[in-house]
Formats: structure tokens, sequence, C-alpha cells
């Protein structure tokens, strides 16, 4: 029985993680956003888009010399104070993806961060759901380990 | 049925005895492997000190940064902890040139035997062997805790944001860390330092607990026979343990820093290094603590503070912790330190009493509860850091290709290295790891809170406390889900 557990929880977890996850289609819009950069942040440090927009995004630095390198895309502007930097981009993978300044800047240069949220971002309930779904398994396994005979317990 | 909780029982524990294995048992005794890891890292600490101070101050070009805070760090928390517990410990080149000093000695076993005490097994020697310049004095008993290794994490995570990318900040700590090692060994007996004082080894004991490897005696049997504890006194093969462990009682690995001096001593050929399953040592009754409690919320405190800090879109709590103005610091320092002293305490303590209320054991003392109940944070915790590792280590490992060929940042090109550009390796890996981390943490954290709440009783009681406990361990581990993986 608690064998029957363990695979059901990893298959349902499985299937969490791998099922689309639910949108309503929405046409691509386009984006153009300026993000300015200075030691030791972007603004805004959050950027919002759906799938399928295409973005144009525009790098100002305010103070140093700042690069914007984008997780999971082709991305890679430097600046420098007084110039613009500037790209444009489909959005076509949804999830959050770091903005990461690319030219030391100073001291917390490495931690020098944003986000590019792409709608739907589902990453984080899937993660809850699969989370919840371990716990339950767990506390089950436990009860059934706790009904059978002593002696028999494992622990 | 309640009351006072059960020991813990070995019986039924599956282990796998690695030193089985000839080529490592033959390996773990020889008295140079310690030298050796200990001489080759205390290479690589001197060059960082060095390059800490002297080299750039881009903490990105400067070894001392890049191989301590990256490499180390991601080492430690991504393999060496969570699969080895204190395997660092052995590696570690703080304490050894104290340690050579105390003994007088690189390798060498000790020039003679120990006379063994006629009470031995009762009353165990209690000072160290005076065989090198210690003055073999005792650690002082109001210290023997981990209270001084906690104040001491707390104090260097609160500036953590300063000692974490200044070059000549990192050099002059790990300085530090050196010669304070060095003065304990000269005026304590043993390792001192790595035991009561060193804020690594503080949360590396803690979560040892939770790995799959141990050092152990193999029958305690042949050691309550054996009356001369040359594991703890020492003999021509070996020092007796440098932690002031006792082998023949220790059924935990959170102060056993897997030197192998125990194997080299044992005439009985009865230690032995094992695989078992993970989390074993969270639920010996006997080891339970308030200061190991405590170690465990402010670990959870700080995995839960990092992120907010160093990796969020928000430059403001990177200004106010980097102290770019002082009101702001400390606003930040009161934040970090109510968060840690008082916050998350405050908030197991209800979660604690909540649990006791539900498993109706009132006449079960809250603070024995409590401090028990602190033990599931353990893996949660450590799955916590291992998140916070991942995030950054993967996107900055790339700056060590570099700074191997130029380690001080002064132009050097050494291996041809030089001119490899930072690119964050395998980030579309790192939510999938996120998850895997934390929920892996959850279910070891909800299978601890089990094994400890059955130590308190059984039947539906146990279950109604297992209830609040899942509960409030769901909701944190969702809290660190949602710092990973959530849209801020």
């Amino acid at each position: 029985m608690r064998a029957l557990i363990v695979a059901g929880v990893l298959l349902l977890a499985l299937l969490i993680l791998l099922a689309p996850w639910p949108a309503l289609p929405t046409a691509g819009r386009e984006r153009e956003i300026v993000v300015r950069a200075r030691q030791y942040a972007f603004a805004p440090g959050v950027v919002r888009v759906n799938r399928g927009d295409r973005v144009t995004l525009i790098l100002e630095a305010e103070d140093v010399t700042h690069g914007l390198r984008l997780d999971g895309y082709d991305v890679d502007l430097v600046a420098i104070p007084g110039q613009r930097a500037r790209t444009s981009f489909v959005v076509d993978r949804p999830g959050k993806f770091q903005m990461r300044c690319s030219k030391v800047c100073g001291t917390l240069h490495p931690f020098m961060l944003g986000e590019l949220v792409v709608e739907p971002h589902g990453a984080f309930w899937r993660a809850a759901a699969v989370a919840l779904l371990a716990a339950v398994g767990t506390v089950l396994f436990v009860v059934l380990g706790q009904r059978t005979p002593a002696g028999e317990q494992a622990e | 049925m309640t009351g006072r909780p059960r020991p813990s029982s070995e019986a039924g524990a599956i282990r796998w005895e690695l030193t089985g294995w000839p080529i490592l048992g033959w390996l773990l005794r020889q008295r140079a492997l310690n030298w050796v890891l200990m001489g080759g890292a205390l290479l690589g600490l001197l060059l960082a000190v060095v390059a800490g101070i002297v080299g750039t101050a881009a903490g990105s070009a400067n070894f001392g940064i890049v191989f301590v805070w990256i490499v180390w760090w991601g080492l430690l928390m991504g393999v060496l902890l969570p699969l080895g517990g204190r395997l660092w410990c052995l590696v570690c080149p703080i304490p050894a040139p104290g340690e050579w000093l105390q003994r007088k000695a690189l390798v060498a076993p000790p020039l003679h035997g120990i006379e063994p005490a006629p009470d031995a097994a009762q009353a165990p020697v209690e000072t160290g062997r005076r065989t090198g310049l210690d003055s073999g004095r005792r650690w002082p008993k109001a210290l023997r805790s981990i209270w001084l290794q906690n104040a001491g994490f707390l104090g260097t995570a609160l500036f953590s944001t300063i000692i974490l990318t200044r070059p000549s900040v990192t050099g002059w700590v790990l300085f530090a860390f050196l010669a304070g090692a060095a003065g304990l060994a000269l005026v304590f007996e043993r390792r001192a330092f790595c035991r009561y004082v060193c804020p690594v080894g503080g949360f590396i004991g803690l979560y040892s607990l939770v790995s799959p490897l141990e050092l152990r005696v193999r029958d305690a049997g042949v050691c309550q026979e054996h009356r001369t504890k040359d594991c703890y006194l020492g003999n021509a093969d070996g020092y007796g343990c440098p932690w002031m462990e006792r082998p023949w009682s220790m059924e935990r690995n959170a102060y056993c820093g897997l030197c192998g001096e125990c194997l080299r001593t044992c005439p009985k050929d009865n230690v032995s290094l094992n695989l078992r399953l993970p989390g074993h040592d969270l639920l010996v009754v006997e080891g339970w603590r308030l200061d190991e409690a405590y170690k465990a919320f402010i670990m959870l405190a700080c995995a839960g503070i990092y992120p907010l800090v160093f990796l969020g879109p928000w430059g403001w709590p990177r200004d106010w912790s980097n102290l770019a103005s002082v009101p702001g610091f400390v606003l930040y320092a009161l934040a970090f330190l109510g968060c840690n002293l008082l916050l998350v305490p405050g908030l197991q303590l209800a979660i604690a009493a909540l649990t006791r209320q539900a498993a109706g054991w009132r006449e079960l003392p809250l603070r024995r509860v409590f401090v028990a109940l602190a033990y599931p944070l353990v893996p949660l915790g450590l799955a916590a850091w291992i998140a916070f590792t991942v995030s950054f280590v993967f996107a900055n490992l790339s700056y060590a290709l570099p700074v191997l060929s130029d380690p001080f940042g002064w132009g050097w090109d050494l291996f041809g290295t030089r001119q490899l550009f930072w690119q964050p390796w395998l980030t579309g890996l790192v939510p999938a790891l996120h998850t895997a981390a934390l929920v892996g943490g959850l279910v070891l954290a909800i299978w601890t809170a089990a094994g400890i709440l059955r130590r308190f009783g059984d039947g539906a009681a146990m279950l109604r406390g297992l209830a609040v406990q899942s509960v409030a361990l769901l909701g944190q581990a969702v809290f660190f889900l949602w710092l990973y993986l959530g849209a801020t």
C-alpha cells in the first residue's frame, strides 16, 4: 500500500509539472519598455509581458556603464551613461527570467538583478501543488505505518 | 501514551559500510591523507587571503571572492554538506596551522602511547595529551555549546553583503579565522576552534545530521569491554579525537569532523564509515538542545532573507545591507536580527504550542516540544540553502575560469583562460532544482516531524500533532518556493 502511495504521488507530480498550463489565447502586442540601470538595480525591477508580445527593450544607464543580459533569451545590451541601447524580440517562452547586469559595475555587480515575467507564468503554482501533494503523500505514508501492528512499523 | 521522550533505537537502521571496501578503508587509515587534503586546501586559502588583501578590488575578478564565495560555497552547500555532512571539515585548512603547531608534527603520530587510565571506561581522561605546543587547557565549561557559533554566524551574516563583495574584507576575515584557530589551538586542547567557535562549523554540524554519511563504532559492546579508549586518548597510531568526541557513545554526526583518527587508533578495528538513510540523527532524543534549535531558526531565517537581499529585483535591501547609508543599515540590522532572534523563533514557538495542544500532550513541557520540533526545520533549512546556492552559483561560476589565470586581477594569463567571458550556466535548470530541493526537504521535514512526535506518543494524538506540523512545514516550503518561482 505504501509503495502504491509513493508511485501515485510521483505520477501525479509528473502530471502537474508537465501538463499544459491553461491560458486564454492572446494576440501578441508591441511593447516598448525602458529599463533604467543604476548601481545595483534595474527600474522597473520587474517587467511583465504576455507570451507572443514583441518587446522592444531599451536600456539606459544612469551612473556607470551597465549591461542587461536576459536568461533564456539571446539578449545582451550594454549602455554607457547618456546613451541608450535597444533590442527587439518576441517573447515566446512563458516563465520568470532573470535580467542580469553583464558589465562589472561595482562591488555588488553580481547581485544586480531584475525579472522579466512572461505570462502565463505557472511555475510557482505547479511547484506549490507538487509540495502539497508530497506533504499529503508523506502524511498518508506515515499514517499507514502507524496502523501496522507494533514491531512492523518502519522508521 | 505520553511522557518523557523515548530514547532512539538503532535497531532496524539500514547501513552500508564503506570502510568494508578495501581501497577506501586503506585510504582512510593513511595518516598522510589529512595532511595532503588540508595542505592542498591551505595553499588555496592562503592564495585567497593574499589575493583578497592585495589583489583587485573588483570581486568578480578576484580569486578570494570567486573561489571562496562561489566555487567553495557551491561545492559545500550543493554537494559536500548534503551528501557528506562534515566531509568539508576533513579538508578544511583553517585549523591546520594551529593543529600542526599544537602537535609539533605535520603527519607523524604521537611518539609514544598513553598509559590507559584505570577507570577509562567510566570516566575517560579529560585533558588532551601535551605532545606539542598547546597548554592542554580544557575549553571553559560554560562555553561548551554552539551559542558562540550562533553569535558568530549571526554577526558574519549581518555583514555578509560587505564580506561577500569586498575582496579585502574577505581576505582579512579569512586571515582572522586562521589566526583565531591557531591562537586557540595554542591555548586550548584539540580543536576547540572547530568545535566551539567556527561559525561555519556550527551550521555544517547541524546540517550534517541530515547527511547519509556517518562514522560510528561497529559494536558498542566491544568498546564497553575495551578500557584504554585509544580513540579518545590516542596511541602510537594516531591522536585522540581532535573533536573531543567519544566515538563509543557517538550517535550523531553533529560534532564528528570525519578526520578518521579513531579509524587509525582503534586497536579493535571497531570503527567504520557508513552510508545510511538521510536524517537518521535528527531523531536522536539525547541530542536535542536549545542552542542547536536556535541554529536551525537562524539558518532558516537567513535562508529567507538572503534571496530578498541578493536575488530580488529591488535595490533598496541591497543598498541598506551594503551600508550605503547608516539609517538604512540600522533598519536592515534591526529587521535582520528581529527576524532571526524573535520572528522565526516566535513563529516556531506558536507552532510547537499548537502541535502540543492538538495532540493533547499538555503535561509535556512546552520548552521540550519547542526544542524537539526545531529539528524538522533542519532538512527544510538545508533545502532552502541549496535553493539559494544554485540560484547564484550557476549564474556566476564562469567567473572562475578567467580568475584561475589571473587570481589577483593584475592582467596575468597563466592558463590562457583570462579572456573567457562571464556567461551564466544552466540557468534554465535552476527552477527545476529549486522545486526538487524544496519538495525533497519538505518530505524529509514531515518524515522527521513524524519520527519526533512518535517519541512523545502514539496513535491519534501523534497524528493530530503531525497534521499541525505538516501544515506549518508545507506553509514554510511554499514560502520558499514563492521566493524563487513566484512572480514578485
